[in-house]
């Protein structure tokens, strides 16, 4: 197992470098001089040439590729404009906001999506297999801001039940962390919910024709036990690899939601970085996302040979 | 006696002619093409439509509900929504259109050569695909939009190349599935050219899936550029846009929440438009399932 993890992760590594080569190039591809947007206001021949000089903007570009990979090696990403921090700071303060954000719309995710799915499989064709057909594809296609916007309207604006915007740490005030939240993981739950409610019920109705199910059932077994233990226990599979999988999506959506509900997360971070021509935030959030993809896509990976024992047995 | 392999466009035809007549007994997935039709018309005839001039503004009608003057309201400084929304429709339309076109024209070549030639060719390819697709496809989009300056059409490239990894993949999957076929093989032996087996042989096999993400696709780049624009990375103020106008009514909904209601009614509709059109055609194209 430790050889196959082994050699998924050197495979990874041709990937994360084309990827800093391209979030790299993102700043050159940049139109007018990169330093101008740093000065401000100073336009002094000398603090431009002093700015070229400390950040080695006179060096040829392959060795301000190797100086910008090498700090971002040792955990340094540059310095943000706006702020002067350090970026890998101001992303490790932002992670845990959103990573409350992902776990929660996850349950939600969940809770919607798998039962739905389940339910669908198990009675397809009947009106209840077309309602969760029409509910998945309409969560597939309601732009989840406009979601946000509609629910601020209707539960905060209209019924006064939860805030509108906000955030406050989880352990600091659980209850209020909680309120200012579920309605931003609702939004992005959704979207996921549809796309995992396609998948198990797809998978479901793959393993509801295997012989074994067919088995189970002349045996006498309940419909529940059916279901559940020998249908349900074989279709997690792809299941556990797509969630794995929706980490991207679930990063991309999350940019939209904070901004919605004003959470002051990771994807409020890039947007705001992006109006501020903060490019060293920008770039280093690309790439830890990335990285973050890479290694999601490696758990799902490492998941699917662990649940699975015919591949378990092939290492 | 020879036998003459049938060729790539031939099997299409016959295809064509039997998936045609499947989607057009698809009453779903035909109200999805209606619904796109329906929007694609409204943005073609904006201009000639007699509705009101979509950025002129009024100080005397700012911020009224629904009424007979203004059949959706007006904004925060008195344009017609009415109007600033069909107009909306040309830009979303064009914006999903656009970026797929930008996606497909990119990513089917790549992938034709990744999956013929192989090798090499194809272990970079690949490899760039791969660093392409680790990056979600709005960070990647909202990255690119914002170093290359936000405006629709800057939008529009952001989102065609974020697209692509998407149409690489898909096209060199098909072509590794034809590339052996006996009529790939048979055109190899005659000792056609490798440009020739491509146009005649593989490419009108790779068409139909290619078809069907493309008409996927386009329901996720509207939905996009909505992101974009309402995060003030596409379409530039005053032009309308769906997007943008659900940036701007977030701001009024306890005094407009009109405003708020029909730029999202829309995008919902025209991408679900697209969405039950692609599963009609994916079902319609699917072997398996004639």
């Amino acid at each position: 197992m430790l050889s196959y993890i082994g050699r998924r992760l050197l495979i990874a590594i041709p990937t994360l470098i084309i990827v800093s080569i391209f979030v790299f190039s993102l700043q050159k591809i940049l139109p007018g001089d990169p330093v101008l947007a740093m000065a401000g206001e100073d336009r002094n021949p000398e603090t431009l040439e002093y700015l070229r000089e400390k950040y080695r903007l006179n060096d040829p570009v392959i060795h301000q590729y190797f100086y910008w990979i090498g700090g971002a090696l040792q955990g340094d990403l540059g310095i943000s404009l706006r702020t002067n921090q350090p970026v890998t700071q101001l992303i490790a303060a932002k992670l845990p906001v959103t990573i409350q954000l992902a776990i929660m719309s996850m349950i939600f995710a969940f809770a919607i999506g798998i039962p739905m799915g389940i339910l669908s499989a198990v009675k397809k064709g009947t009106v209840l297999d077309y309602v969760a057909n029409i509910v998945a594809l309409s969560g597939l296609s309601i732009p989840n801001f406009w979601l946000g916007i509609m629910l601020i309207l209707l539960v905060s604006v209209n019924l006064g039940w939860l805030p509108a915007s906000g955030y406050e740490p989880f352990f600091r005030d659980p209850i209020r962390s909680l309120e200012t939240m579920i309605m931003p993981a609702f939004v992005l739950g959704t979207a996921l919910a549809a796309t995992l409610m396609r998948h198990t019920r797809s998978a479901m109705l793959g393993v509801l024709q295997a012989d074994y199910v067919r088995t189970a059932r002349a045996k006498g077994l309940s419909e529940k036990a059916v279901i559940l233990k020998h249908t349900f226990r074989n279709a997690v599979l792809p299941i556990v690899t797509l969630s794995a999988l929706l980490f991207g999506e679930l990063l991309a959506g999350a940019v939209l939601t904070e901004q919605i509900f004003t959470i002051p997360g990771f994807g409020k971070l890039i947007v705001d970085a992006v109006f501020n021509r903060d490019y060293a935030v920008v770039q280093g959030v690309v790439l830890c996302t990335a990285i973050g993809f890479i290694l999601m896509n490696l758990v799902a990976d490492v998941l699917y040979v662990l649940l699975n024992p015919r591949m378990r047995q092939a290492l | 006696m020879t036998v003459i392999p049938e060729t790539g466009a031939e099997t299409l035809g016959r295809q064509e002619s039997r998936a045609w007549k499947k989607l057009k007994s698809n009453k779903i997935a035909i109200f999805g093409f209606a619904m796109v039709m329906f929007f694609i018309v409204i943005a073609v005839l904006a201009p000639v439509l007699p509705i009101a001039d979509p950025n002129a503004t009024s100080w005397t009608a700012i911020r009224q509900p629904p009424s007979a003057a203004h059949w959706l309201g007006t904004d925060e400084i008195g344009r017609d929504i009415f109007s600033r929304m069909i107009w909306g429709a040309q830009a979303s339309l064009l914006a999903g259109v656009v970026s797929v076109a930008i996606a497909v024209t990119l990513g089917v070549p790549f992938g034709l050569i990744s999956g013929y030639f192989g090798g090499w060719t194809d272990q970079i390819i690949q490899r760039m695909t791969d660093a392409l697709l680790a990056m979600p496809f709005l960070i990647l989009a909202i990255a690119l939009a914002a170093f290359l300056g936000p405006s629709l059409t800057n939008a529009m490239i952001a989102i065609g190349l974020s697209a692509m990894p998407i149409f690489i993949r898909l096209t060199r999957g098909q072509v590794l599935a034809v590339k052996t076929e006996d009529y790939v093989e048979g055109a190899r032996a005659i000792g056609l050219s490798h440009g020739k087996i491509i146009r005649r042989y593989i490419l009108p096999n790779v068409f139909p899936p290619i078809l069907v993400q493309a008409t996927l696709t386009v329901a996720t780049a509207i939905i996009a550029e909505a992101s974009l624009s309402f995060l003030g990375l596409g379409q530039q103020p005053p032009s309308p846009s769906w997007g943008s106008m659900l940036n701007t009514a977030k701001n009024f909904l306890s005094q407009a929440p009109w405003m708020a209601l029909w730029p999202g009614i829309a995008i919902f509709m025209v991408v679900i438009g697209f969405n039950l059109l692609g599963d009609g055609l994916r079902d319609a194209l699917d072997p398996r399932e004639n």
